[in-house]
């Protein structure tokens, strides 16, 4: 923080932070997966503004642009379509920004709230112990026992289409990940030494959790964190495939891709082909970073 | 340990219960099945007649006790749609999911613990490397995607292999099953593969971590000291003991394999039981849907109980940690 008032001292300033920081840039793969990642995240904030064209503004779409192949021009003032169109005529380059731009919403909204709800029940679960630690361990353990798919498709089964409601699902399908991982390390931390003094200076319960507790449980929960939002990206795209997801008037990569399926044993691969590659690329950025992270946040491997 | 299995068992019963609540509760609130079903010229009196048929007409709560009486007795509801029992139903499309799951579990085996050993063996080689990064794309590769571009290569661009349905199948002991003809072997390909992949994908670092943690090992070294030929110690001292876990995991995940089939089957047209619930969810064919969540839900819950009751006997730790609670 002071560097103007010691200097010298300031250039060896190993803060946490820093050596993260340090330790993460020491893979080149990371590095190139950080600045996918941000790329991706980018084109899906920027949607509107960089799209060449609104896909679900119908009077931009015209049907005598429909299918056509990549690299063909507009019908009307020549306008390359980068990646062709789909059925319906639009344009799929803008198709894929605005689906990225539902996609990682979807996936990050539903991954912060069970990472909230998980935490919060994980840290309960590990503080109190005895009974509260019994019954919310064995349902996590009923939770973890399903595949995810499963309770998923039984959950949409039962609540319907819509942007809300596969956010439910997923948060359903993910909290149970991150009380787990959480109660685990809490468990180890609340027997060290700060947290008995906490409790020695006669701190509320919700001071000891959310200020004492808490923050010295965030490590592991970042690196389960990453990989759930990609996991919860892929599972949104596989049911929304599935026609189970997102409702057609907010239609994300799996929906660009389901449409493109039936074009796709007449030769027109470019409909299904490019948004499976966008997604692809935003899950193996996440991966690499996540795979990184891990690395890095992990006691054992410090050297 | 009695007490242990017969609390698990009682667990596992209330969870079968309260799984039958919230999915009965859960698939009446989709919209009606009846405005589906008639034909647009049926009238007030016809539209009230199709309810009544159906058992629509009762109050919800009347509606679930029928079901459950009906549940225990193994009788789950007729099909909207077909009008025939929806259990026998799910059952018959049983096998080819079966099938269509372990011929995945297989290949996952007999490609991932292969390649998972040369990774461990040699990890620093190109060949190591390249194992590992595939597996990465492995994990990450959405498995619908996957299947369209299979589709669109092998089916589509290189004509070589069908992409849709279970070809010819031949019948042993009263089930059909396509793996015994040659037409039936070319349909299951590329669908075994395409949900394999992700296993696969698993396999090889699970193997791969074994066989790291194994060659470190003393009896490893032992053996290597006795001048025993290095594939002797590999396949028997170092695969022995890398198998234990493989193949825990491996049995673990055959459930998830069989929840995940939903997916393959539905790309490529394979008539199992995942397809059926994917047409039945858009038909909003309630019965279906209820009778397969019910038999999957029941299946989840005996693998579960299995697996458990078979680590307490194996471990004495579980079993005493279970009592002090």
């Amino acid at each position: 923080m002071t560097d103007i008032a010691n200097p010298p001292a300031a250039s060896v300033d190993e803060t946490p932070f820093r050596r993260f920081v340090a330790d993460f840039c020491e893979s080149r793969v990371a590095i190139a997966g950080l600045v996918g990642f941000i790329a991706v995240l980018l084109v899906a904030v920027f949607a509107p503004l960089i799209s060449p064209t609104d896909p679900y503004d119908l009077m931009q779409v015209d049907v005598l642009d429909s299918r056509q192949p990549p690299g063909a021009k507009r019908y009307t003032d020549g306008m390359v379509y980068w990646l062709g169109t789909d059925g319906q005529g639009r344009d799929m380059l803008s198709g894929i920004f605005y689906g990225l731009r539902t996609s990682l919403f979807v996936g990050a909204m539903s991954g912060f709230a069970a990472m909230l709800i998980g935490m919060t029940v994980g840290l309960l679960a590990a503080y109190f112990g005895g009974r509260t630690d019994t019954v919310i361990m064995r349902l996590v353990d009923l939770q973890l026992s399903f595949p995810t798919v499963l309770v998923a498709l039984m959950l949409l089964a039962a609540l319907g289409q819509g942007v809300g409601k596969i956010i439910i699902a997923l948060i359903v399908v993910q909290w149970a990940y991150y009380a787990r991982t959480i109660r685990g390390t809490a468990l180890v931390e609340r027997r060290k030494e700060y947290m008995e003094a906490a409790r020695g200076l006669a701190l509320g319960h919700p001071s000891l959790l959310f200020r004492h507790l808490l923050p010295n449980c965030l490590p592991p929960l970042i690196v389960v964190g990453t990989v759930q939002v990609a996991h919860a990206i892929a599972l949104e795209a596989t049911l929304s495939f599935l026609g189970l997801g997102l409702p057609p008037t907010e239609p994300s990569l799996g929906l660009l891709i389901a449409n493109g399926f039936d074009y796709l044993l007449s030769g027109r691969y470019w409909i299904s082909f490019y948004p499976g590659v966008a997604l692809l690329i935003t899950i193996v950025c996440i991966n690499l970073v996540g795979d990184q992270v891990r690395d890095v946040l992990n006691p054992r491997l410090r050297r | 340990m009695i007490i242990y299995v017969a609390r698990r068992l009682a667990q596992a019963l209330l969870v079968v219960f309260a799984m039958t609540l919230i999915v009965f509760l859960g698939v009446n609130v989709i919209g009606s099945p009846v405005d589906i079903l008639i034909s647009p010229d049926c009238n007030q009196a016809c539209y009230q007649a199709s309810l009544k048929a159906l058992g629509l007409d009762l109050p919800l709560h009347q509606q679930y006790l029928v079901f459950l009486k009906n549940a225990v007795t193994g009788d789950l509801g007729k099909s909207f749609a077909i009008g025939v029992p929806a259990l026998p139903l799910i059952v018959e499309r049983m096998p080819a999911t079966l099938e269509l799951a372990l011929s995945a579990m297989f290949l996952a085996i007999v490609i991932g613990i292969p390649l998972g050993m040369w990774a461990g063996l040699k990890p620093d080689s190109v060949a190591g490397k390249t194992i590992m990064g595939g597996s990465i794309l492995g994990f990450s590769l959405p498995t619908f995607w996957v299947g369209l571009m299979l589709i669109m290569v092998f089916a589509v661009y290189l004509g070589v292999l069908p992409s849709t349905g279970r070809g010819e199948t031949v019948q042993v002991f009263g089930v059909r099953l396509s793996i015994l003809t040659l037409d039936g072997l070319a349909h299951l390909i590329l669908p075994a593969v395409n949900l394999a992949l992700y296993k696969i994908s698993l396999v090889i670092r699970l193997t791969r971590a074994g066989v790291r943690e194994t060659i470190t090992q003393d009896y490893v070294k032992f053996a290597r000291a006795r001048g025993l030929k290095a594939r002797r110690v590999i396949l028997v001292h170092v695969l022995k003991n890398i198998m234990i876990p493989v193949v825990t995991v491996v049995g673990l995940e055959l459930g998830n394999v069989i929840a995940f089939s939903v997916v393959s089957e539905t790309i490529f047209s394979w008539p199992g039981m995942g397809k059926l619930l994917i047409d039945s969810l858009r038909l909003l064919d309630r019965p279906v849907v209820v009778a397969y969540l019910m038999i999957t839900v029941l299946m989840f819950v005996v693998i579960n109980l299995i697996v458990d009751v078979l680590y307490t006997a194996l471990d004495p730790r579980i079993r005493l940690q279970g009592a002090a609670i």
